[in-house]
């Protein structure tokens, strides 16, 4: 008896030992680290990686061609007339979204990977307040900064996306706004108009009826849903809805909670998709977002809500990863209405969301000055004009935009009907959470539940995430 | 007859031993031990105590609670215990542990090795070959079959069956999807394991039951089973721990349709890398490490019963 009380009493004791050998190495979970921002500025010889969500033959296949076969042969030669020897690689990915997410906080929180990351401009708060990325001047200067020619091409609006707490984080790659499209080819077939603006969501559905009735095996309306898609079913469903009832997802100090607006945004999903209008099982598919790509180059879905994006690297006729030879025939585009005239944000008729992401330099890099001049020369106009490779999109610099947009009209009409009128995240390090709950939420509806249950789980998980004394409801 | 039967969770008898059989003595023992020792502090208990650690704090993966994460104390645990969808999960865990390895595996695995053993050698061979090849391929490599396979719109399934338009089969059916995949992936260890047993039944008394008249059914029971109890004890402890742990349904499913196959593991990494709640899952990671020590402890006890 007594040999075995004092074999536990060993046992508690190195049990003890190494809870608290755990606890004193434990001081490292939390991560801050100094960096000094002329680390190796002199050098003539460097290397800088630069990692973004895009790979050649897949996600984003002409972002990663131009970073390249453009920007590192490009800066080579540009570094070689300096006297100095670069050496620039290249990390691709072909993930979903979240999952580069992850990956990169992983990385950033353990000091190493590449020296120059592309992350989405909601993610700037969360990195930030991680210590995961800095404001560039306090990784290069801030003399260096400000002495950049590039942001006075870039609207404030634009450098907001990757800015938080009105610093600098990166330096942004251009805007986006969110439209409806739709096949005109399927809509001549079921008699209706090819310069079709509906005018209320009422109308929407009530098209998407005609499609149903007139042309059995077409999916009649897609609209984003669910977690598998990740911030797309909050771009391009969710929140397009939401400013249309009226509401932002946050305003004045409070998240928009169980609440009037957000109950209709839900009873839309639960009209399209209950209703026989989308396909509930497609929004499930852990491959959704490109299945439904897919099946609208197909000429399957009647009406898609989605950004630029769609135009411009999906149903692009030669680099799109699901090409439509006669996209510019077929595929039509109109401006999102809110729930009816005069409905949606600030009173207008119509809305929009926009976001966009940048690149951030890695608090870690070895060579901070040579990594932000390889950032300033990705963001040049001679880089952002190889960028496009005479096709159109909005970027960063308004010099390159008045030359490039007038050429594609989808872009042009972005440009100037939907920007004016679109709204912006906020830019909380709180919001992907909030974004995963409205996921959540639209989930719920499609795989069954009703839109005032969902609403009611939805406020619950809301009020865990920002304090039930932030979130409105009623 | 029963000495001659080899046990695999055998349990040395409590007999009076010299301390030192060697004659190393206490220190040169300890050196020669450390090793070990070491390596089990380094890549077990720590990791553990880590874990508790992790656990007890409000650590995220981003955010402000990343840079400096809080001590809360129990809160994980408590928010653990009260939240229904880590019961969905331990839930889904129970049915994937019973159905795919109690049952599907350890059923498949003995029929196939009793079948098997009358066959001719070829025909053995073959099955074996096949069964084992459904194990050691690639994870990765498995799960994009399977998700080929079972795809609404170009699955062979589908095409094999002629669906116009397709089932969905891992999103109407995904814990049954997941328990069958796992099954066919795992038989192999447990035809394995019973091949051996089973030859380890004397053909004498399986001879005796014959000439006695006994069904197959009351050879199984009365001759078969009392042999190769200890190895089926074994092989289920096994396997249920493995299944239990198994991450490879994320890569079919990765928890959905709306978390309807969400079982503990996939669950933690939903938890913890995609939703960023380190300290939670730290939480939770111990819950379930206490549950495979409770698993493990209840094997080990109903081995140690003499048959009666």
């Amino acid at each position: 008896m007594h040999r075995r009380i004092s074999r536990w009493a060993r046992a508690v004791a190195a049990a003890t030992g190494l809870l608290v050998i755990a606890a004193t190495a434990s001081g490292c979970l939390g991560k801050d680290s100094k960096t000094d921002s002329g680390r190796n500025a002199e050098v003539k010889e460097f290397s800088l990686t630069i990692a973004a969500n895009a790979i050649a033959g897949g996600k984003n296949a002409a972002g990663a061609e131009w970073v390249e076969k453009w920007v590192i042969p490009e800066f080579i030669k540009d570094q070689q007339a300096k006297g100095r020897t670069a050496k620039v690689t290249f990390q691709p990915s072909g993930a979903a979204d979240e999952d580069y997410k992850s990956k990169i906080a992983l990385d950033l929180r353990s000091g190493s990977g590449a020296d120059i990351y592309a992350i989405d401009g909601i993610w700037v708060g969360e990195f930030a307040d991680a210590g995961y990325i800095k404001p560039i001047e306090d990784l290069v200067g801030a003399d260096k900064v400000t002495g950049w020619e590039g942001w006075s091409q870039i609207p404030p609006s634009v450098q907001g996306n990757m800015s938080y707490n009105n610093k600098r984080y990166g330096v942004p790659a251009g805007t986006d706004g969110r439209v409806l499209y739709f096949n005109k080819s399927l809509f001549s077939q079921a008699g209706l108009p090819a310069d079709w603006q509906p005018k209320s969501w009422d109308e929407i559905l009530a098209t998407a009826n005609t499609l149903k009735t007139k042309l059995p095996g077409v999916i009649p309306i897609q609209l984003n849903a669910g977690t598998a898609m990740g911030e797309a079913t909050t771009m391009q469903g969710a929140l397009p809805l939401l400013v249309g009832t009226g509401k932002e997802i946050w305003s004045n100090g409070k998240w928009e909670g169980n609440t009037p607006a957000l109950r209709s945004m839900l009873k839309a999903y639960e009209a399209i998709y209950r209703g026989g209008l989308g396909d509930p099982v497609l929004q499930q598919d852990a491959k959704g977002r490109d299945k439904s790509f897919q099946a609208f180059a197909e000429g399957k879905i009647g009406i898609l809500l989605e950004s630029d994006y769609l135009w411009r690297s999906v149903v692009e006729p030669t680099k799109g990863i699901a090409k439509m030879a006669n996209r510019d025939q077929v595929v039509g585009y109109t401006l999102i209405p809110a729930l009816g005239a005069g409905k949606g944000i600030r009173g207008q008729d119509f809305v929009s969301m926009s976001g966009g992401g940048g690149n951030v330099l890695n608090p870690g890099t070895k060579y901070p000055q040579q990594a932000w001049e390889l950032l300033q020369f990705m963001n040049s106009k001679a880089a952002t004009v190889a960028q496009l490779a005479g096709s159109a999109r909005i970027t960063q610099r308004q010099d390159v935009n008045t030359e490039v947009l007038a050429k594609d009209p989808m872009l042009s009409f972005v440009s100037t009907k939907v920007l004016p009128l679109t709204a912006y995240r906020p830019g909380f390090a709180v919001y992907p959470r909030v974004s995963q709950a409205l996921q959540q939420a639209t989930l719920d509806v499609v795989s069954g539940k009703s839109a005032d249950d969902a609403a009611a789980t939805y406020q619950k998980a809301l009020e865990g995430i920002v304090g039930a004394d932030k979130v409105a409801s009623g | 007859m029963e000495a001659a039967t080899a046990e695999p969770v055998g349990v040395v008898a409590p007999r009076a031993t010299p301390t030192d059989v060697v004659g190393l003595g206490r220190r040169r023992a300890l050196g020669f031990v450390a090793p070990a020792f070491a390596l089990i502090g380094v890549f077990l208990i720590f990791p553990a105590l880590w874990t508790l650690y992790i656990g007890a704090t409000n650590f995220r993966l981003t955010g402000t609670a990343a840079r400096s994460p809080d001590f809360v104390g129990l809160d994980n645990y408590r928010h653990a215990l009260e939240d229904p969808s880590f019961y969905r999960s331990l839930w889904l865990t129970v049915i994937f542990v019973l159905g795919s390895a109690v049952i599907g595996q350890n059923g498949l695995g003995f029929a196939l090795a009793w079948v098997l053993r009358g066959v001719r050698r070829w025909v053995r061979r073959s099955v074996e070959t096949l069964v084992l090849l459904a194990w050691i391929l690639p994870s990765s490599v498995v799960a994009f079959l399977w998700i080929a396979m079972l795809d609404r719109d170009g699955g062979t399934v589908n095409a094999v069956l002629g669906n116009t338009p397709g089932v969905a089969w891992l999103i109407e059916y995904p814990m049954a999807g997941i328990v069958v995949f796992n099954i066919w992936r795992g038989t192999a260890f447990s035809m394995m394991l019973y091949s051996a047993a089973l030859s380890s039944v004397p053909p004498s008394q399986l001879e005796t039951a014959r000439l006695a008249g006994a069904s197959d059914a009351q050879t199984l029971r009365d001759v078969v089973f009392p042999h190769i109890r200890r190895y089926a004890l074994t092989n289920t402890l096994l396997i249920t721990l493995w299944t239990f742990n198994d991450f490879t349904p994320f890569l079919i499913t990765a928890g959905g349709p709306n978390h309807r196959s969400e079982i503990l593991p996939v669950y933690l990494f939903n938890t913890a890398i995609i939703g960023g709640e380190m300290g939670y899952s730290g939480a939770i990671s111990l819950i379930v490490l206490l549950i495979n020590l409770v698993l493990a402890l209840v094997y080990l006890r109903a081995g140690r019963r003499r048959p009666a």
